[in-house]
């Protein structure tokens, strides 16, 4: 604000020389504290990444990512059984929950505006996002493992797409809100069906939020243990690329149960699969990042 | 494009086709809508179902006992018979403990980076910022976990160490500092943490960022240093969102499962000594379901629905508290 008739530089000496110096202090304390705060968050992150990096590198091989795993005691590579699982029962989660999640979805934001259910579904859908994973292991084991009694992959990949189905959801509904309303109402205005605009004009329009949005979701699921435990048997010492038949493992599950072993070969093995499971994380969320990067250019 | 035919006698059929089609599509996406509340459901009453044994059994006293011993046994007409002892109470401390160190790390850290991101940040500072915290909550639970218990327990328990004996004569403190094991509550409440951090910081980022910028400027007009605009426009005015946030974070930290596992000790008490172990509900489930049997198991699964209830619970009134800072946003505009 500027008061008319006050030379500047005198302004500026009067409002400096009238904040006491408590207050200033204050400022300058609280400004320190929020940069502190970075550093508290980025020491630890840090130190994890370079810890596993170095403890993990060495033992990444090709041999390592597609060998058998040897019996705990024993050192040396192999981690292919977990990779097949971790990859095998990710993609079955991702088929199952991604069309439905986004099918819920359209419910909520094209059929949804002032609607009582549709309202329902979005504020239940963000609770149901806050369920623990490990409560979703226990409901497949009680729903589908204790029917069944078969501990399979399928198992783990729907205790992943029920953890899975309110991300993609939540995410897809938020894409399709982007969608301008002016691309709808051509369509409508061209004749088209309801149905038909939502596959043909507002899907595609969303198309690359929704695919960054499910990719974030992916990655997610493939770093989960708590869902795995207890329906795919997780002690599976050679690959097996069927999900619906045999036990499986994966990557989470051989680190959660090395890291308890005091042979130094399994914590090795640990390592390794660790590094191994954040790069297929981290190489999920950039192109997660870059499709969404791409989205955002387009509607500027 | 359907090419509509000027033969008038196509017309109703064809229109009738569509018809049909439009509310089939209407009806299978409200069905995969209602998959939400379907799953929810069938949650509740499968995880019940199977842990009804649990909550029956009257000796086990599963909602009012402390002491949990699957295999105790006691002696019935001279013979021996089994005796299970599941009270969930240890657990339900543990989780509540370990969370709320978690919180009292978490919440400061990430109100400070969602400040910094919203209004100090200079833009070629914030995209690392936002990348760190992407990482920071990208990287999963049970590698966390592998970091704190084969690399983070052994310096933590020094620490421990000096700081409670740095404190021994200190009342209060003397009894919330004590122990020296690596493996303790405190250890589960820093990983926990961290991985707390990224979703109250973006939450909260969220908050901040619908503070109407009249209010700052008036702040600042008023002649408020930074930080006194900060706390009065911006943390006054998000105040029902931060709440909303931090309880998010606690719904999360309190299903945290494998990292907890790992780090917390597994071994269940009650003690305000915060660097002694315990064991928490989640991490009991993780550890000891593979080998449970009978009454054992389905006492886990009950400690699986008492965590689902009170996520649920947590998660409701914190969604609450953030759409009413959203309304209040939209309001203001």
């Amino acid at each position: 604000m500027t008061v008319l008739g006050v030379p500047a530089p005198e302004r500026q000496s009067i409002s400096r020389s009238q904040i006491s110096r408590g207050r200033r202090f204050k400022n300058q304390l609280a400004m320190g504290l929020i940069l502190l705060a970075i550093v508290v968050a980025a020491f630890p992150l840090v130190l994890l990444i370079v810890y596993v990096v170095r403890r993990g590198a060495p033992i990444i091989s090709w041999r390592f990512l597609t060998k058998p795993i040897p019996a705990v005691r024993r050192a040396g590579p192999g981690m292919g059984p977990a990779v097949v699982g971790t990859i095998t029962m990710t993609l079955a989660a991702t088929v199952i929950a991604v069309p439905l999640g986004i099918l819920g979805a359209v419910y909520v934001s094209e059929y949804g505006a002032r609607n009582p259910i549709a309202h329902l579904v979005r504020f239940m859908s963000d609770v149901m996002a806050g369920v623990p994973s490990i409560v979703m292991g226990l409901f497949i084991f009680t729903a589908f493992t204790l029917k069944t009694h078969k501990l399979i992959g399928l198992g783990g990949s729907l205790a992943l797409a029920c953890l899975m189905l309110p991300i993609v959801i939540r995410a897809s509904e938020s894409m399709l809100a982007l969608v301008p309303r002016e691309l709808r109402e051509a369509s409508y205005a061209l004749g088209t069906s309801k149905s038909r605009t939502i596959m043909t004009v507002v899907l595609p329009a969303a198309l690359p939020g929704i695919t960054s949005g499910c990719l974030l979701a992916v990655a997610r699921a493939a770093g989960e243990t708590a869902p795995l435990l207890f329906t795919i048997g997780t002690l599976q010492a050679h690959s097996n690329w069927n999900v619906f038949k045999g036990t499986n493992t994966s990557l989470s599950a051989q680190i959660f149960a090395n890291a308890q072993q005091p042979f130094p070969g399994a914590q090795a093995r640990a390592w390794g699969a660790a590094l191994t499971l954040i790069a297929m994380v981290l190489i999920l969320t950039v192109i997660a990042r870059l499709v969404s990067a791409r989205l955002s250019v387009q509607s500027s | 494009m359907t090419v509509t035919t000027i033969d008038s006698a196509a017309r109703p059929s064809l229109v009738g086709h569509r018809k049909v089609a439009d509310t089939g599509f209407r009806w299978v996406a409200l069905g995969c809508g209602l998959l939400v509340l379907v799953i929810l459901a069938l949650i509740a009453i499968f995880t019940t179902n199977q842990a009804w044994p649990a909550f029956t059994h009257t000796s086990a006293r599963f909602f009012t006992s402390t002491t949990w011993n699957p295999g105790h046994t006691k002696v019935v007409n001279g013979q021996q018979v089994a005796d299970p002892q599941l009270g969930i109470w240890k657990f339900v401390y543990g989780t509540l403990i370990s969370s709320l160190i978690a919180l009292v790390l978490a919440v400061p850290v990430s109100l400070g980076i969602a400040l910094f991101l919203t209004e100090l940040a200079p833009p070629r500072l914030r995209t690392p910022v936002v990348y760190l915290i992407d990482i920071l909550a990208s990287v999963p639970s049970v590698v966390y976990g592998l970091w704190g218990v084969l690399f983070l327990v052994v310096p933590l328990s020094h620490f421990y160490k000096n700081v409670s004996d740095a404190f021994h004569s200190v009342p209060v403190l003397d009894s919330l500092l004590k122990g020296q094991e690596g493996k303790s509550f405190f250890t589960a409440g820093i990983i926990v943490a961290l991985m707390v951090v990224p979703i109250i910081t973006s939450l909260t980022r969220e908050v901040f960022a619908t503070v109407p910028r009249a209010q700052k400027e008036a702040a600042l007009a008023l002649g408020s240093t930074r930080w006194e605009m900060m706390r009065t426009s911006i943390l006054g005015y998000g105040r029902s969102g931060v709440v909303g946030a931090v309880m998010l974070g606690l719904g999360r930290a309190m299903g945290e499962t494998i990292a907890v596992a790992l780090v917390i000790g597994s071994f269940p008490r009650i003690t305000l000594n915060l660097f002694k172990g315990g064991d928490a509900m989640a991490s009991v489930i993780a550890n000891q379901f593979g080998e449970a049997q009978g009454l054992q198991r389905a006492a886990l699964i009950g400690l699986g629905v008492v965590l689902f209830v009170i996520t649920i619970v947590v998660n409701m009134v914190a969604r609450g508290f953030v759409s009413r800072s959203e309304r209040a946003a939209g309001a203001a505009r």
